[in-house]
């Protein structure tokens, strides 16, 4: 009777330590290009994988440079998720020099991309490159959602069940923050849903919720604007009296601060657009992001 | 039709006309410094300066972030530092300036990209922080304004030691104990006015407002004096021209500033008086009874 009792006992814990074994053991490493996708994986994989992100938070990725431990990180992870669409011109490069054994998933497949040369400039700069920034309408990300649910699935079958549930869960969120933008901007008047920032990256944003961006620079961060792009946004924003201007955490603070100067414009906050910002920052994750991003619009544009 | 182009651009636009205060500025600094560098064949030596610079505006960035007056104190502390270590070590020991100022500008600009790697962020410090003659905001402008009033002032103090140390350094060090300290403050104020070019034109470009206007100076006066004010002036020039060029294509302003100098030292290397190539060519008249 008391054999089988402690015999009862050591198999029930043989059977936790190699459970918890197992767990740890199938915990899968995922890499990820930049903060945004990071934050993604981390919601559809919980507790399942380990995500790590090449690019930290509040950093640029167009003009990232790799570091050896990048190339480490690649070489130990079974899942890279990528942005693809021109995003991380770097990445290539390192792959191979890492001798690509990862499987790597491009999270933007099915999302129709935007060409840069259809938008309202820089066309003449950089024709006919597609616009990496698709995350910033909800709608595309929840199709990188499904791709990077779709991808974890394909490496990891055991784990199936968990990752579909999660992935359900987050896109419910997802459409939640979908209807919360569309009743934001709804909120301002039609005639003053425009807006100047730093950075060409809300082009989906703008397609998806019909705020107009007009941006001083090209689509990437590495080009430096001339006399000629100052002075025309300057006129056009008297012209059109557009309300306000917005800075964005990676590109020349005070060219913005001159031009609003220099128009009256109102400079509204901070819009994130590449990264997400620290653990304390003011938009720590991919929703916290959008939900900063339309609420400074609203505060600056309903005025 | 030429107000158009030539001044409407700065009569509409605020940041033009904030942009041609800068590079008036900049010009009046950091010109007489570039043909003093020529005159002492020191030319390079801005360029590597430059790099030397890097390390302190980067500790300044890691202690207060993106503060204008903490990383130009910075790269003042770093530019002096380096500026007066290899001055002295090349009168003290047989090794020549320009090797000691190789040595310091390769460490420091080595310590520089580590120090700025440390911070984890990979914010393009000099993009963000030096970078933009449109982007003159008031701390900017004046910071510049103040650095070439100085500069100025200490080079009027200077001038006299300057020049024979120039011309003739072992005449000076017979006649006079201010060669040391002549030259230390005139190493001072390259460093001066490098920080200054870096808050207009950014690293790569700061170097070349010294530089080719000094270039230029050359054909055209055979004294030191007509050199500065050649010089001050195609500087000047320059930066106005290539704003507009700037404003009315769309090349980048601080490259259309330098490539409006460089065109100004070609024109110089081929039609200036003073040894341009066509007067060389062209036999001068002979003297005749």
């Amino acid at each position: 009777m008391l054999l089988r009792r402690v015999l009862a006992i050591c198999l029930l814990v043989f059977c936790a330590v190699a459970s918890s074994l197992h767990a740890q053991q199938s915990r899968i490493n995922v890499v990820t290009t930049f903060s945004i996708l990071a934050d993604f994986a981390r919601n559809v994989g919980g507790d399942l994988v380990n995500v790590t992100s090449l690019v930290g938070p509040d950093s640029d990725t167009h003009v990232y440079t790799p570091a050896p431990s990048d190339a480490e990180k690649i070489t130990k992870a079974k899942l890279v998720i990528v942005n693809g669409l021109g995003l991380e011109g770097w990445l290539p490069r390192l792959i191979q020099s890492s001798g690509d054994k990862a499987v790597m998933v491009v999270v933007t497949k099915g999302i129709t991309p935007r060409n840069i040369a259809a938008g309202k400039r820089g066309g003449d700069e950089r024709g006919g490159e597609a616009d990496p920034h698709a995350w910033q309408s909800v709608p595309n990300a929840k199709i990188y959602v499904a791709n990077i649910r779709d991808a974890l699935i394909a490496a990891d079958p055991v784990g199936a069940q968990v990752y579909r549930a999660n992935a359900d869960a987050y896109l419910a969120r997802l459409d939640v923050l979908d209807r919360e933008v569309r009743d934001m901007v709804e909120k301002i008047p039609p005639a003053r849903r425009s807006v100047i920032s730093t950075h060409d990256a809300f082009g989906y944003f703008a397609v998806a919720y019909g705020v107009h961006f007009i941006a001083p620079q090209g689509v990437s961060t590495e080009a430096e604007p001339s006399a000629r792009d100052i002075a025309s946004i300057i006129t056009q924003i008297k012209k059109q009296q557009i309300p306000a201007v917005f800075l964005e955490n990676i590109s020349d603070p005070r060219m913005m601060r001159r031009i609003a100067a220099e128009t009256g414009a109102k400079i509204g906050g901070t819009l994130y657009s590449d990264s997400l910002t620290g653990e304390n920052g003011e938009a720590p994750t991919y929703i916290d992001m959008v939900r900063h991003n339309i609420r400074a619009l609203t505060s600056a544009l309903s005025g | 039709m030429i107000y158009d182009a030539l001044i409407a651009p700065f009569a509409d636009f605020e940041f033009m006309r904030r942009a041609l205060a800068g590079i008036v500025a900049l010009a009046l600094g950091g010109a007489p410094i570039g043909v003093f560098l020529m005159l002492r064949r020191m030319s390079l030596v801005g360029d590597a300066m430059a790099h030397a610079i890097l390390p302190g505006a980067a500790i300044g960035f890691l202690i207060s972030g993106l503060n204008l007056f903490a990383m130009t104190f910075g790269g003042l502390v770093a530019g002096f530092t380096v500026a007066i270590l290899a001055g002295l070590i090349s009168r003290a020991t047989q090794i020549k300036e320009d090797a000691s100022l190789a040595t310091f500008y390769l460490v420091s600009l080595a310590l520089g990209v580590t120090i700025v790697s440390i911070r984890g962020t990979n914010i393009d410090l000099l993009h963000v922080l030096f970078g933009n003659i449109l982007a003159m905001d008031d701390p900017t402008l004046l910071v510049i304004a103040f650095n070439a009033t100085i500069t100025l002032i200490l080079l009027a103090i200077i001038y006299r030691p300057l020049v024979i140390e120039c011309v003739d350094p072992l005449f000076l060090s017979t006649v006079s104990r201010a060669g040391a300290p002549t030259h230390l403050a005139f190493l001072a104020l390259v460093v001066v006015n490098l920080v200054n070019g870096f808050q207009a034109l950014g690293t790569l470009l700061a170097v070349g407002l010294m530089i080719l206007p000094a270039g230029v100076a050359k054909f055209w006066s055979r004294g030191v004096s007509g050199m500065i004010g050649v010089a001050v002036a195609a500087a000047a020039l320059s930066g106005y021209l290539g704003l507009i060029l700037s404003f009315h294509t769309k090349v980048p302003s601080g490259s259309a500033i330098i490539l409006v100098a460089a065109g100004f030292y070609i024109a110089s290397l081929l039609f200036g008086p003073e040894g341009g190539l066509v007067r060389q060519m062209l036999p001068g008249r002979h003297l005749e009874a």
